[in-house]
């Protein structure tokens, strides 16, 4: 599978965990923490849980947890669906 | 036998004359989107209550119920707390607003924990809980939503509430059944009690989907009458349950003293509450009712000669009509106090219905009117009650407001629009 790219992350944000007012998600956030961004820990939760639906992968609860920023997030995402043997 | 709770003395550290009083007022309600608007209608007599349009209700045996008209979700609540949020809680968000910004409460310039949240609950997010469970069980885990974790809870709307707001003093959910919109407002009063400046509270409910019908619909209280007109009609001779609704009330709950510094406009004073349990099933005694208003008159000060008005809980069910009409007989002599049900237009709100009475209680005090019971044309000779049927003028300077949640609640409250020192008990 593409990966998945910084777009499509903040769109599934956007639908799964709304949008913070004040904040331009279209702007440069990839290494905006996700608080500074308004999404909390449990908004991260279910983004990664819409991912994971989405995507077809599996995302520990652990690697969730550090996944502070979009750009690791992405990391994480991607690392999944580049190996699919991992899933 | 009767249990009954009163109010204990104020703790140490707060004056025993400790007062509490209504400063702002909030309502989403089936005849109307805020204060205004549902009071214009109230008075005017305009219910409604309509056939479900939430979900589909034809295959069912009721098919009506008082919703919330135009309320559109993100005109009032935003972004982020759409996907996380049952229709409920949005409506007592909304509620929560308008109350208070009609108290020109700045939340922010609290001290950090003067303000709390205390709401009545019934269910909690029933209309989202179905919604992701459905999702579990045809789809899996991976389609459940995480805000399930606390979305369909009981608290939270208390929880929603307060961290929006800011408010982080002592907080709490009642869960009561329709007696929650009068036990929430005591709690609150406790917390002024114990040193907080402000609470929000009061109620806003609503479960109106298939698995909140299905669960109002097995309480056996619900009328499945079709014309909106004839479906609730309590004291009458032709009563057969009562049309579930939406909505509620969200009232700011302040110290006096509070509100006096900060020379807030005062609506009226929560000035008694009492609560009382029903017998246990199978057992002899008297239902609670009659005894809690007594203690509520009692803690008040208040001779039944002196109530302007009482709100009745009004279940709509023969047997509990008459044990309403009873009480209220032996209180206060054969047609001897004006009684309304204002929820004839509403339904009844689960745990908002009794708070948005409170609310009409207020504004009946404001505006010197009674507002009426729609639908019922006479009481039911026997229960010699004076049903106020159109909107009386004349002052209102006490209203007593009754509330009965189904497993033998019960609960009582007294309304004051003067602030003229009390006798204490």
């Amino acid at each position: 599978m593409a990966e998945m790219t910084i777009e499509q992350l903040t769109r599934l944000l956007r639908d799964c965990a709304g949008e913070e007012e004040g904040v331009d998600l279209e702007g440069d956030v990839l290494d905006v923490p996700f608080t500074d961004l308004g999404y909390d820990s449990l908004a991260v939760l279910q983004a990664a849980g819409c991912v994971e639906r989405d995507y077809g992968i599996t995302l520990p609860d652990e690697t969730v947890a550090e996944a502070t920023t979009p750009r690791l997030l992405l990391t994480y995402v991607n690392e999944r669906l580049s190996t699919p043997a991992a899933n | 036998m009767t249990t009954a709770t009163r109010e204990a003395p104020a703790s140490a550290g707060r004056p025993a004359t400790a007062r509490a009083v209504f400063t702002g007022i909030g309502v989403t309600a089936p005849n109307g989107l805020g204060t205004e608007a549902w009071w214009a209608a109230t008075l005017a007599g305009r219910p409604g209550i309509r056939p479900v349009t939430r979900f589909d209700a034809s295959g069912y045996p009721a098919t009506l119920a008082g919703e919330v008209p135009g309320f559109e979700p993100k005109d009032h609540i935003p972004s982020r707390l759409l996907p996380q949020t049952d229709h409920m809680t949005r409506l007592a968000l909304t509620a929560a607003d308008e109350a208070l910004a009609d108290a020109g409460v700045d939340t922010a310039a609290l001290p950090d924990f003067a303000g709390g949240v205390v709401t009545a609950a019934s269910a909690g997010g029933f209309e989202f809980g179905q919604r992701e469970l459905q999702a579990l069980w045809s789809k899996g885990g991976q389609y459940v939503s995480a805000y399930q974790s606390f979305a369909w809870f009981y608290a939270v709307n208390t929880g929603q509430i307060s961290i929006r707001n800011g408010l982080r003093g002592p907080s709490g959910v009642l869960v009561s059944e329709q007696a929650g919109g009068l036990d929430a407002l005591a709690q609150a009063r406790r917390q002024l009690r114990r040193g907080s400046a402000l609470m929000v509270t009061g109620g806003v409910d609503g479960a109106i989907c298939p698995w909140g019908w299905t669960a109002l619909l097995s309480g056996g209280r619900i009328s499945t009458a079709t014309d909106p007109a004839r479906a609730y009609l309590p004291f009458s001779a032709d009563a057969r349950g009562h049309v579930p609704g939406e909505g509620g009330a969200i009232l700011i709950l302040e110290d006096a003293g509070s509100a006096r510094d900060r020379d807030a406009r005062v609506y009226g004073e929560l000035a008694a509450y009492a609560a009382t349990f029903d017998p246990a099933p199978g057992h002899d005694g008297e239902p609670g009712l009659g005894r809690a208003a007594e203690l509520a008159l009692a803690e008040a000060g208040i001779a039944p000669a002196g109530v302007d008005v009482v709100f009745a809980d009004a279940a709509g069910v023969p047997e509990l009509d008459r044990q309403e009409a009873d009480a209220l007989r032996r209180l206060f002599g054969p047609r001897g106090v004006p009684v309304t049900a204002p929820k004839t237009m509403t339904g009844r709100l689960s745990a908002g219905g009794a708070s948005l009475d409170v609310a009409a209680a207020l504004l009946a005090v404001r505006d010197a009117v009674i507002p009426p019971t729609v639908h019922v044309a006479e009481p039911a000779a026997e229960y010699a009650l004076d049903l106020v049927t159109d909107a009386r003028p004349g002052p209102v300077r006490t209203a007593l407001v009754l509330a009965r949640g189904q497993g033998g609640f019960n609960a009582a409250a007294v309304i004051t629009g003067d602030a003229r020192p009390r006798t204490h008990h």
